[in-house]
């Protein structure tokens, strides 16, 4: 039992990171100078929605049955509480922090309709915070041993990080246009 | 007196709206894209109200608002 737990739990670690590595691409895909438009943006959207909801119940098991397990110390008090785990203090406490992070940003969104856009916006950019951290936690935990899932996280890694450069290089059509009509020669 | 046009089902915050265009794929039909991507509400069609939610709740930057149904 106790090693079914133990496979559930890395297994379900490395489905969430894939899946929220999807999330935050498809995030930054809509959050860049050159975002989908017309119906591809409802599809990368709507995505971004339902995959995010979908990786929280991944990461639910991963750390329920990583708290069930008995190889390692993880409790319930850890599992929220960043840096109290005795196993792997750290990286364990950096897991912690980056859910306790998904946490916020699930709440926020469901009551988006509620908040003020800033309280929404402000909390909404601690994605960018929490991503890196589960990556570093996936990468020095568990996954040593099988190059098949740290394969998985570190192709999560290219894949975002690509992403993330252009998010932050790519420029706006209309935006190009406006500074060629500008410097042109005025006769 | 002719009859007063049919209310849209759903108004755009024109200052808010950055022309992603989630709402003119969610709700065809009543809401279509002029030429730079912004979006055009057509009275008189009525979407399914399920599709107003979800546009609404998808609008990335929260510009799509649903009338009160009365
Ligand atoms: S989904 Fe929102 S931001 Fe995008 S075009 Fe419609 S109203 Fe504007």
């Amino acid at each position: 039992m106790n090693e079914i737990l133990w496979y559930a739990s890395r297994a379900t670690g490395v489905a969430s990171i894939t899946l929220l590595t999807a999330v935050v691409v498809l995030g930054m895909l809509t959050a860049s100078r050159r975002p989908p438009r017309g119906v591809r943006s409802a599809v990368v959207i709507g995505l971004h929605r339902s995959l995010a909801l979908g990786a929280s119940l991944f990461l639910l098991v991963h750390i329920a049955t990583a708290i069930a397990e008995t190889y390692v110390n993880i409790d319930l008090v850890s599992a929220l509480v960043p840096f109290t785990s005795g196993y792997e203090t750290a990286w364990v406490g950096l897991g912690t922090l980056a859910f306790d992070i998904v946490l916020a940003l699930v709440a926020t969104s469901l009551l988006r309709h509620r908040l003020p856009e800033r309280a929404w916006r402000t909390v909404h950019w601690a994605a960018y915070a929490f991503w890196p951290m589960a990556l570093i936690h996936g990468l020095a935990l568990g996954t040593s041993s099988e190059p098949l899932l740290r394969g998985t996280t570190i192709a999560c890694a290219v894949v975002g990080a690509a992403a993330l450069v252009w998010r932050v290089g790519a420029t706006d059509p209309d935006r190009e246009r406006r500074s060629a009509v500008l410097a042109q020669e005025w006769s | 007196m002719s009859p007063r046009p049919a209310a849209p089902a759903v108004v755009v915050d024109r200052v808010a709206c950055t022309g992603h265009g989630v709402c003119a794929g969610i709700l065809e039909g009543a809401v279509t894209l002029d030429e730079w991507g912004y979006p055009i509400v057509h009275a008189g069609v009525e979407p399914d109200p399920s599709h107003v939610a979800t546009a609404v709740t998808l609008c990335p930057a929260r510009a799509l608002l649903a009338r009160r149904s009365s």
